[in-house]
């Protein structure tokens, strides 16, 4: 993070297991990063490797009877896990706002869309039932919904997935939250409707100097509205890296994987054949000790039964895995 | 392309095929939904044709009335020179064994009662062939065709991952030796990384058992990837069909071309245009009159509102179905 001012969230070393009849597995392994306001930071990696734990863990989401967490979560000079429950409920949807994947299951299906919306702020900015519902039909034109006083009387089911998703980041915004952390927000979209959503987030944010986490298994999706992009696998981060840097320049194994597994859209020539990894993505609780990518790396060599550290790659690029250790003949 | 200078015989060809299905409700009125509109096209043997489009716009619909699981309302298909339709049931029993189907949900697709040998058995069971010594032999080979081990026989769906599952359905899509294969959206649920596994394999089998695909999809880089041609869908109507060298040049579908435009490029310099279409595609109960895109069509005319456009062929072997192109 280049100097001046401290950034708006700092998550050092965060861990997150769950407790289940075969004992603690752990989710979320040891993860840092940190994102300053109006930065949208890319968390990227394939399903289960503890991208949404991640964030349900720095909103004090999971649930506490069986999960299990530590570490720090720096938010606007608070830390947050060990935070009072009734303080993080006032952050909570307020200064940091979550906008879900799934809209239909992220919205309540009896209460209409106004009444919704509405709660946030009465219940956040203490607002009247008429001037809550007021703000709430303002919140929906900035979304680009037109037409708002009749969608504010609507229930969910009679909004199509593109207005419902509109509708949840609308609500998530209503407040004008500082960091809102988007968990796949146009996994279940359509692309045109998507194309629409990542325009209207990306313009949104730099109107309003928010800091976005954007959590996607999509590259495509991240290459366009990040800042910086944070690589995870199997619990753990595996690389950071600038946007144009990491899409440039990958340097771990698993990275480069990923993306030239990914179909590129090419209709000139033949298509290149696709890179695929070999193996699959291990579950919770099977993740082999050292290097987590090891069983599946093409490079994998004796040092990696160790635990790779962070090894600096380029300014602000760093990577964890062993061949590019000081003195190594593999960088 | 597989076609040489003389057309070979399409090994599949739907004609003007439709489907309408009605809703049913007791309180509410009848409500017809029209899934797929007057749809022609030709499978020639041993090509990939893609067919892409958003969801609802009837791809999964008009798979299952190529491979006749569902009787159209409208139109015929053809196979290998039998018209599906008037074919008596036993005999359209005995071609099924040449047109298979691969689903999209690996988890739902299998029996989670059943192990992987009473799965893979069950088409030869069905279809009266072989004796036990047989088909175990026959099931071995095809664990190995979609590279897997024979131990898998004994084990159920559950023990195995997504990709493994996907394996396990392409196996037994090919248990009866077909001509054609309808893949579903087959790597949808698939992760990244294990999704090129899967598509290597198709390619793979496809060369070595040489398949004809229609390959359904709604991701347009997966569809480039695997296609002779491609085929897009909107509400129900073909509305271009071309090889995919076509899809590099200009004067496409506006529909094809917005939806090219929307696809998110794993290139961080790549500066995307403004969104080209804005709102959602209208619902199937409530098709527009003329072009079905118009509502949606930056460049609607007066008479896009009023006719539907013509599918005709604007190059060799470029058809589409616009008023201005």
């Amino acid at each position: 993070m280049s100097s001046v001012s401290r950034p708006l969230l700092q998550v050092q070393d965060l861990h997150a297991a769950f407790a289940t009849p075969n004992g603690l597995v752990p989710a979320v392994d040891g993860v840092s990063f940190s994102l300053s306001a109006g930065k949208t930071l890319g968390l990227v990696g394939e399903s289960g490797c503890g991208k949404t734990v991640t964030a349900l863990t720095i909103l004090r989401l999971l649930p506490e009877a069986t999960s299990h967490y530590r570490g720090q979560v720096w938010f606007a000079g608070q830390e947050l896990l060990s935070l009072p429950t009734a303080d993080i409920r006032t952050i909570r949807g307020n200064r940091i706002a979550m906008i879900f994947q799934e809209p239909m299951t992220a919205l309540n299906p009896v209460l209409t869309i106004g009444e919704q919306i509405s709660e946030v702020l009465r219940l956040h900015r203490g607002l009247s039932r008429a001037a809550a519902w007021e703000e709430a039909g303002r919140s929906l034109l900035q979304v680009g919904i037109a037409d708002p006083a009749s969608r504010l009387s609507q229930y969910p089911h009679q909004l199509s997935g593109g207005l419902r998703q509109r509708a949840l980041i609308a609500m998530a915004l209503v407040c004008r939250p500082q960091l809102v952390i988007a968990d796949e927000p146009t996994t279940a979209l359509d692309v045109t409707i998507q194309a629409q959503i990542l325009a209207l987030l990306a313009e949104l944010q730099a109107g309003l100097n928010m800091a976005l986490l954007l959590i996607s298994h999509n590259l495509g999706v991240v290459a366009q509205i990040t800042d910086r992009v944070a690589v995870m696998y199997a619990g753990r981060l595996v690389e950071t890296a600038g946007t144009v840097q990491l899409f440039a320049q990958p340097r771990h194994p698993y990275t480069r994987g990923l993306l030239a597994s990914v179909p590129k859209l090419n209709f000139h020539s033949a298509p290149d054949p696709l890179q695929a990894i070999p193996g699959q993505v291990p579950s919770l609780g099977e993740i082999p000790p050292g290097c987590p990518f090891q069983p599946r790396c093409p490079r994998a060599f004796s040092s990696c039964n160790q635990p790779p550290p962070w090894f600096q790659v380029g300014p602000e690029h760093q990577v964890a895995c062993w061949l590019y250790a000081p003195g190594g003949n593999y960088a | 392309m597989p076609r040489g200078e003389i057309m070979p015989e399409p090994l599949l060809e739907a004609r003007g095929l439709s489907k309408v299905f009605a809703t049913t409700g007791a309180w509410t009125r009848r409500l017809h939904v029209a899934a797929v509109t007057d749809v022609s096209l030709q499978l020639y043997p041993g090509e990939t044709l893609g067919l892409v489009g958003e969801s609802g716009c009837g791809k999964s619909t008009l798979g299952r009335l190529l491979l006749a699981l569902i009787p159209p309302s409208a139109g015929e298909v053809w196979f290998a020179g039998h018209n599906l339709s008037a074919l008596p049931p036993a005999q359209l029993r005995r071609l099924r064994q040449k047109m298979q189907i691969v689903f999209q949900d690996p988890y739902s697709s299998l029996n989670p009662r059943m192990t992987i040998r009473q799965i893979l058995e069950e088409p030869f069971i069905i279809h009266g062939l072989g004796n036990r010594a047989d088909r175990r032999e026959w099931t071995v080979t095809l664990l190995r065709e979609v590279g897997l081990a024979e131990e898998a026989l004994h084990r159920y769906p559950h023990e195995f991952s997504g990709g493994q599952r996907q394996r396990l359905g392409i196996a037994r899509a090919l248990a009866l030796k077909p001509q054609l294969i309808v893949a579903d959206e087959p790597v949808s649920a698939l992760d990244v990384s294990v999704q090129a596994q899967v598509l290597h394999l198709f390619n793979e089998l496809k060369g070595r058992l040489g398949l004809t695909y229609l390959f359904i999809s709604h991701d347009l880089s997966v569809i480039s990837y695997v296609s002779d041609r491609i085929a897009v869908m909107y509400l129900g109507r073909i509305v271009e069909l071309a090889p995919r060298q076509h899809y590099a040049r200009p004067g496409l579908h506006p529909y094809t071309e917005a939806l090219l435009e929307a696809v998110p490029v794993p290139d961080p310099a790549y500066r995307r245009p403004v969104p080209r279409l804005q709102g959602d595609p209208p619902s199937p109960i409530h098709i527009p009159p003329g072009c079905p895109f118009h509502p949606r069509c930056p460049e609607a005319e007066t008479i896009c509102r009023e006719i539907v456009p013509e599918f005709r062929q604007v190059a060799p072997d470029h058809w589409l179905s616009c008023h201005r192109r």
